[in-house]
């Protein structure tokens, strides 16, 4: 990155932060919130509330489109939003970043658009035992239209990729390997440069899905070489409805569209349509305006505390956390990866994750209960379910300790 | 504790959590399987009906404190019972647990336990679980039951 962020800083204002955060000065039952579920998504600074509040209030109009001031003024927002993008991942070119739904979007266009024009009966998809059903299904759905073959790579015990049997799995058959950058219901960080390496040293194009990572630490998708990266807005503090597909251009550039409509055309008569120019080729129809611009105010957000430091604050709960667990008895964590991000799935023995998440949320503890849209996975670890709590930038170490203390009234009613 | 939670996690449900009654396979007679795709909850409910009369009916599967105690108190309340009568009872459990937080209740005997569910909605699904899948369990249907 930047020479600015090896410069050492000081460490997050969590107090000033948490006071730029609304929704967490609540109390639910009673309790004062203790937002832990932030996996699921995040929570959303006053800066990103009073950005979209100023869009609707002076510049709501149609983009691309109009000559009047209102329509000028939108369309440079929407245009800014892109470039904060693009400087967010630091992709080589603006028009390398495609405004989607979210993260599940990002895959779904790149498994039809992409996946309809290179893959055929025969070929295979290398996807691992640890994704989330967005990056599996959307795979799935290919491979049974093509007869293609959907492979998959192992985990340990830890939940770390087999990197030897992924290697083992590339062939020249194989036509894109999409894996997760973090595992929303591990935590682990997987080694993607590696992953990304090893695939183009075979001609293998690579997707990674930062859904979980761009909240939690800097994210370079030219340090990475990875050909599509997508993401969520909501879960980096930003609106729900809105997240990005960055794919390399000659990669974009090549590929059909995904939807028809307007604004992804540049003439249309009833016997033939010319295509618009990538990224606009991808985003048919009056996009999410209003969510870009209020997505690239919460990278702008966390771009100016610093992803380092919101980096080392979250291992350091992460740390604190999974020594506070582990000292519960009969708590086992699920994920005890080496490399993690600040994910503490767990399952208590005899007591369901459900009733866990229950009594939890009666101490004002939000925390999520189930399979994480990771149900192969679970499978994979023999448990139907596992409780998790996950931190971002504005948790603290009292957070963490109401965690405990909530799991020590789950022990009392199932004692 | 609140007092919320001590209403809905009772004695009486962490018994049956913890010590499932009729908790086994009945082999040649009616089941269906029931899955709640929220938690996870999955279980199967065997049936033997002579005469239209339970004679017999027991659960195996995995779940929460609350759709596993719900699965066994409902083998214990419908065995002797006609289908009707299942019936019956079944519709009076649902508008039990989804009846306002003030609202008396019916007298539902030992099922009374889970009326602590009214006053968390979303584990209203954890309870009637067991009851949907008797329903299709009756009716010999074989596909899964869901919640959603």
């Amino acid at each position: 990155m930047t020479s600015v962020a090896s410069a050492p800083r000081e460490a997050l204002d969590l107090k000033a932060i948490r006071e730029e955060f609304p929704i967490l000065r609540q109390r639910v039952h009673g309790k004062p919130l203790v937002y832990l579920d932030n996996a699921a998504t995040t929570q959303k600074p006053q800066a990103v509330i009073d950005r979209l509040v100023r869009y609707y209030t002076e510049e709501n109009a149609n983009i691309h489109r109009g000559v009047h001031v209102l329509s000028v003024r939108a369309t440079d927002a929407y245009d800014a939003a892109r470039e904060t993008v693009r400087r967010f991942l630091n992709a080589a070119d603006a028009r390398e970043i495609v405004f989607v739904r979210g993260a599940t979007e990002g895959i779904n266009l790149v498994a039809q658009a992409w996946g309809r024009t290179h893959v055929g009966a025969g070929d295979e998809i290398v996807i691992s035992e640890m994704e989330h059903h967005s990056n599996i299904v959307p795979w799935q759905m290919l491979c049974e239209e093509k007869g293609a073959q959907l492979r998959v790579i192992p985990i340990t015990d830890a939940g770390e990729l087999r990197l030897d049997e992924y290697e083992r799995l590339l062939n020249d058959r194989t036509r894109i390997v999409s894996v997760t950058h973090v595992s929303n219901a591990l935590g682990t960080m997987n080694p993607v440069a590696e992953i990304v390496r090893l695939a183009h040293d075979r001609g293998i194009p690579v997707l990674v899905d930062g859904a979980q990572a761009v909240a939690h630490m800097p994210v370079d998708v030219q340090s990475l070489k990875s050909d599509f990266y997508v993401f969520s807005g909501h879960k980096v503090f930003g609106p729900t409805g809105i997240g990005v597909l960055y794919g390399r251009m000659a990669l974009l550039d090549a590929m059909p569209p995904y939807q028809g409509g307007g604004d992804m055309i540049r003439s249309v008569t009833f016997e033939r349509t010319l295509y618009n120019v990538v990224p606009h080729k991808f985003e048919a129809g009056t996009p999410n305006i209003a969510g870009a611009v209020g997505l690239a105010q919460a990278l702008d957000y966390v771009t100016a505390l610093g992803l380092d430091r919101v980096a080392a604050h979250e291992h350091g709960l992460l740390a604190y956390g999974t020594e506070a667990l582990l000292r519960i008895p009969g708590l086992r964590l699920t994920g005890t990866a080496r490399e993690k991000a600040g994910i503490l799935a767990f399952v208590l023995e005899d007591v369901h994750p459900h009733d866990i998440g229950t009594i939890l949320d009666r101490d004002g503890v939000a925390i999520r209960a189930g399979h994480h849209c990771c149900q192969p996975l679970m499978a994979r670890l023999g448990v139907p379910a596992t409780a998790r709590a996950s931190v971002a930038l504005y948790n603290t170490r009292e957070d963490i300790d109401a965690l405990v203390g909530a799991l020590k009234t789950v022990r009392e009613v199932f004692a | 504790m609140s007092t919320e939670l001590q209403e809905l996690y009772q004695e009486v449900i962490l018994d049956h959590n913890r010590r499932p009654r009729n908790f086994r396979t009945i082999e040649g007679g009616r089941k269906a399987e029931g899955y709640n795709p929220l938690c996870g909850d999955r279980l199967t409910l065997y049936l033997r009906v002579d005469d239209d009369v339970i004679t017999d009916v027991s659960f195996q599967g995995s779940g929460c404190a609350i759709s596993k105690a719900s699965a066994s108190l409902l083998t214990e309340n419908v065995k002797g019972k006609t289908i009707a009568q299942a019936e019956a009872l079944f519709n009076r459990f649902q508008q039990m647990i989804t009846a306002p937080v003030d609202a008396s209740l019916d007298d539902l005997g030992k099922l009374s336990v889970l009326g602590g569910v009214r006053q968390f909605p979303v584990r209203v699904k954890c309870a009637s679980l067991a009851w949907h899948t008797l329903r299709a369990a009756v009716e010999a249907r074989d596909e899964l039951v869901s919640t959603e």
